[in-house]
C-alpha cells in the first residue's frame, strides 16, 4: 500500500504507536558537532518526523541501539549476581537507509550465529527492532553501497520518502496497512535504489588471500599515516568488538560492583594487549591490514558475504584522510586476489 | 608641497605622518582581518594612482598605503567612502559622514585569527565577533588594542593586546558514549594542562585545570565529548610592547559570555576617560592601569555587569614583563666600555 501522509498525520501515527514502540532516526544535535558551530548528526529517539535528518549522513551508525556503547552485563555483590533487565520494553522502530539495515544483518551474524549460543544482551534488544527504510535514491559522495551489494534493501516493515510537508509511505505489513488505510491519501510511490555511487570499489574475490599480502609493503604506508584514533572503528556500522570491564561501586570495601561491556576497536592502542605486555599488532599498518581483511575477506570466508557495507563513514571521518575504499581497491590490484568467487 | 596642516585632525582621520615630510600614508581598517576580495581592487587603485604603488599589510591586519600627497587626502577620503559604508556602516558602526574618511584612529583595527570559518581548533567565529566589537568600540579615539583568537593557541597574540579575547569551549561528556580509549587523556597530557584522567574506564575532568581549549572534543572517536553550545571567553589584559615596560597580558576573566565581553569592553572607555594623563599625545591604557592599580581597573570594567555563575574574575593581578632603563646589573658592560673609551 502506498499512502501520502502529511507530517501532522505521521506524527499522530507515531504518537498513537508510542505506547508500544520507540522510534529512532538520524537527528541533528545542534552545536554538538566535532568542530565549533557544527551539528552532530546521529541516531536518537524521535517524536516527530520533522526531526529526521535526510540530507546528511550520521556520524555514528544505528548499531548503538542494539549494541550500546556501554552496557551493564551484570551487577554483583558478595552473595548475588543479577542481570539488569531492559528498562524499556517497547518495540524499537529505526528509520535508516539500506546500508545500515544490511549492517545490522552483519551484526546479527556475529552476535547471534558466530558462537555456540546467541549473545543474550544483543538478542533481547534485537528482537524488538523493526526497520523503516529511508529511501536513498541519491546516495552521499563517499558511499559505495552498490559495490558492496547493499544498495537493495531487505527486511523492512515500511519504506518512506521525504516529500514537501510529509512522507510517502509504502508497506505490505498487514497491521500497518490497516492503520495506513485510514489516514492520508493514496499516492504513486515506486521505491528507488542507488544504481551508482561516486565511489566505486572492487572487493577481492579470492577464497584464499595470497600469503604475501600479509607482509605486503602497502601496509607500511599506513603505519606512517594512521594515528590509531579509532574513529573508523567507532563510526563503522559493522565493527562489533568490545572490551569487558569490572567496576567496583565502593573501591574501599570492594564488595559490590558491575561488569560492563564497552566498544573497542582494532585500531585503538591496547586492543591486543595481553598479560605480560605482549601486543599482537603494534603498528598501525598491521591494524589496518587486520581490519581490512576482516571486512572484505575473513568474514566473507565464514559467512559468504563481505562485512563492509559501503556506508563510507570511515572515509568521511578519518582525520588523516585515509580512504578505506581506496585500500580495498589497493588490495584487489594485487595478484591472486581475484580468484574463484564464493 | 603642503605647509600648513592640522596634524591632530589628520592623524585622527587615519592618515599618518611619515618619514617623508610631504607624503602621508592611509590606514585602512579591516575589522576581524577578513575581507571580501573585491575590496582589494580599491587598495590597488589607491596605491597605484596616488601612492608609490605598494601596500603594507600591518601587524593589526589593516592596510597602510604609503607615498600619498597630503593634498590628495580629501579626494581619497571620498574614494574610500563606499568601502567605509560596506565594512563599517553596514555592520552597525556609527559613522555619520563616511565621505570624510575614518572619524578616528585611536582604537586600532580589531584583529582576529582566522577562526572557525577555516581553523578546526577555533571555538567560535572570530570575524563575526570582531564585527560586534568594532561596532561597540569604534569610532572611539582612545588608543586601545583589541584582538580575538579562537582558542588558547593564541595565534593572533591576544597576549600582546590591551584586551585579548580567547575562545573557550565548555566540553560536556556523554558518559555512556565514552569508550575509555584515553585519546583525550593522552592529548590533554601532552598538549594542554593534563586536566583529564580515566577512572573506571571512563574519562573524568579536573575542572580547575581545564582551560576550555576544546581539544578533547576534537580527538574523541565517538563524540562522547561535545561543546556546550554556549560560547565562552577568557580575557587577558594589559599586554603590550613599547619602550617602557613590555609585558604579556595576564588573565583577567574566564568563562565569560559574549555579552559580558562586549559589556566589559564598553566599560573600558569611561575608565580611560576618567584616568588618562592628558598631557601626553596618547597614553596607553596599560600605563593608566599601572597608575590606578588593578582594583580600580577591575571595578570600572565590571561596573553594572551581572556575571553568569560560571564566570571567574582574577582577584589580584601580577603582570610579568620587564623594565628598560638603568638595570646595569643585567648587562656585562666591560666590553662596550672598553670600546667606547678607545682602549
Amino acid at each position: 500500500m502506498n499512502r501520502l501522509l502529511k507530517n501532522k498525520e505521521c506524527n499522530s501515527l507515531l504518537g498513537g504507536l508510542s505506547a508500544d514502540y520507540r522510534f529512532f532516526a538520524p537527528v541533528r544535535r545542534a552545536g554538538r558537532g566535532r568542530l565549533s558551530d557544527t551539528d552532530l548528526i546521529t541516531y536518537d529517539q524521535i517524536s516527530s518526523v520533522e526531526e529526521i535528518v535526510w540530507d546528511e549522513k550520521t556520524l555514528r551508525s544505528a548499531k548503538e541501539i542494539m549494541f550500546p556503547i556501554t552496557e551493564t552485563l551484570m551487577r554483583f555483590d558478595q552473595k548475588t549476581i543479577s542481570q539488569p533487565s531492559v528498562v524499556d520494553n517497547r518495540g524499537i522502530v529505526i528509520f535508516c537507509r539500506s546500508c545500515d539495515i544490511h549492517a545490522v544483518s552483519r551484526l546479527d551474524k556475529i552476535f547471534l550465529d558466530n558462537g555456540t549460543s546467541p549473545d543474550p544482551y544483543y538478542e533481547r534488544l534485537r528482537e524488538k527492532i523493526h526497520f523503516v527504510l529511508m529511501e536513498c535514491a541519491d546516495p552521499f559522495k563517499s558511499c559505495f553501497c552498490v559495490s558492496m551489494k547493499t544498495n537493495i534493501p531487505e527486511k523492512f516493515i515500511a519504506a518512506v520518502r521525504e516529500v514537501d510537508g510529509g512522507l510517502k509511505v509504502l508497506s505490505q505489513r498487514r497491521t500497518l496497512v490497516d492503520k495506513l488505510s485510514t489516514i492520508g491519501s493514496e499516492c504513486e510511490f515506486e521505491l528507488h535504489y542507488p544504481k551508482q555511487n561516486g565511489t566505486e570499489v572492487f572487493p577481492p574475490q579470492t577464497l584464499d588471500m595470497p600469503s604475501e599480502l600479509y607482509d605486503h609493503e602497502m601496509w607500511d604506508e599506513y603505519s606512517g599515516r594512521c594515528i590509531a584514533c579509532g574513529r573508523c572503528n567507532t563510526s563503522c556500522p559493522t565493527c562489533s568488538c568490545f572490551s569487558v570491564h569490572d567496576v567496583m561501586y565502593d573501591k574501599d570495601s570492594g564488595q559490590a560492583g558491575e561488569r560492563r561491556r564497552v566498544w573497542a576497536g582494532c585500531h585503538i592502542d591496547g586492543f591486543t594487549d595481553m598479560a605480560g605486555g605482549m601486543e599482537f599488532r603494534k603498528s598501525s599498518g598491521a591494524r589496518m591490514r587486520f581490519k581490512t581483511f576482516h571486512k572484505i575477506y575473513d568474514y566473507r570466508k565464514r559467512f559468504g558475504e563481505n562485512m563492509c557495507v559501503g556506508c563510507g563513514r570511515c572515509d568521511d571521518i578519518c582525520p588523516e584522510y585515509i580512504s578505506f575504499s581506496n585500500c580495498i581497491n589497493k588490495v584487489s590490484e594485487q595478484p591472486g586476489t581475484q580468484g574463484e568467487s564464493l | 608641497m603642503i605647509r600648513d596642516i592640522n596634524r591632530k585632525k589628520v592623524t585622527k582621520n587615519a592618515w599618518r605622518l611619515t618619514s617623508s615630510r610631504n607624503k602621508t600614508c592611509l590606514r585602512i581598517r579591516v575589522p576581524g582581518g577578513h575581507l571580501d576580495a573585491r575590496h582589494l581592487d580599491l587598495m590597488k587603485h589607491i596605491a597605484q594612482q596616488f601612492g608609490n604603488g605598494t601596500v603594507h599589510l600591518t601587524t593589526r591586519q589593516g592596510f597602510e598605503i604609503p607615498g600619498i600627497d597630503f593634498n590628495a587626502m580629501a579626494q581619497i577620503n571620498e574614494l574610500i567612502s563606499e568601502y567605509i559604508k560596506e565594512t563599517e556602516q553596514k555592520i552597525g558602526v556609527q559613522i555619520p559622514t563616511p565621505r570624510e574618511g575614518y572619524p578616528s584612529a585611536g582604537t586600532r583595527n580589531i584583529s582576529a585569527c582566522i577562526g572557525n570559518r577555516v581553523c578546526p581548533f577555533a571555538n567560535y567565529d572570530t570575524t563575526s565577533m570582531a564585527l560586534e566589537i568594532e561596532k561597540t568600540v569604534y569610532p572611539n579615539d582612545f588608543h586601545v588594542k583589541l584582538a580575538l583568537t579562537g582558542c588558547p593557541n593564541d595565534c593572533i597574540k591576544a597576549h600582546m593586546q590591551d584586551i585579548g579575547i580567547i575562545g573557550q569551549a565548555l566540553p560536556e561528556l556523554e558518559s555512556q558514549a565514552c569508550i575509555g580509549c584515553e585519546a583525550c587523556v593522552k592529548n590533554c597530557r601532552k598538549k594542554v594542562t593534563n586536566a583529564l584522567t580515566v577512572v573506571d574506564h571512563k574519562v573524568e575532568r579536573d575542572n580547575r585545570r581545564c582551560i576550555g581549549c576544546g581539544e578533547c572534543v576534537l580527538v574523541c572517536p565517538t563524540q562522547a565529548w561535545s561543546r556546550n553550545p554556549v560560547k565562552y571567553f577568557r580575557l587577558v589584559i594589559m599586554g603590550r610592547t613599547g619602550k617602557k615596560n613590555p609585558r604579556l597580558a595576564a588573565p583577567f576573566a574566564e568563562w565569560l559570555t559574549q555579552d559580558e565581553v562586549i559589556a566589559i569592553l564598553k566599560n573600558l572607555y569611561p575608565y580611560i576617560d576618567r584616568h588618562i594623563d592628558r598631557s601626553l599625545v596618547k597614553e596607553h591604557v596599560g600605563y593608566i592601569a599601572d597608575r590606578t592599580g588593578y582594583k580600580e581597573l577591575r571595578n570600572w570594567l565590571l561596573k553594572g555587569i551581572k556575571l553568569n555563575p560560571r564566570a571567574r574574575i582574577a582577584k589580584t593581578m601580577q603582570w610579568s614583563g620587564y623594565e628598560y632603563g638603568y638595570d646595569t646589573d643585567r648587562w656585562d658592560c666591560s666590553q662596550t666600555i672598553a670600546e667606547s673609551t678607545g682602549e
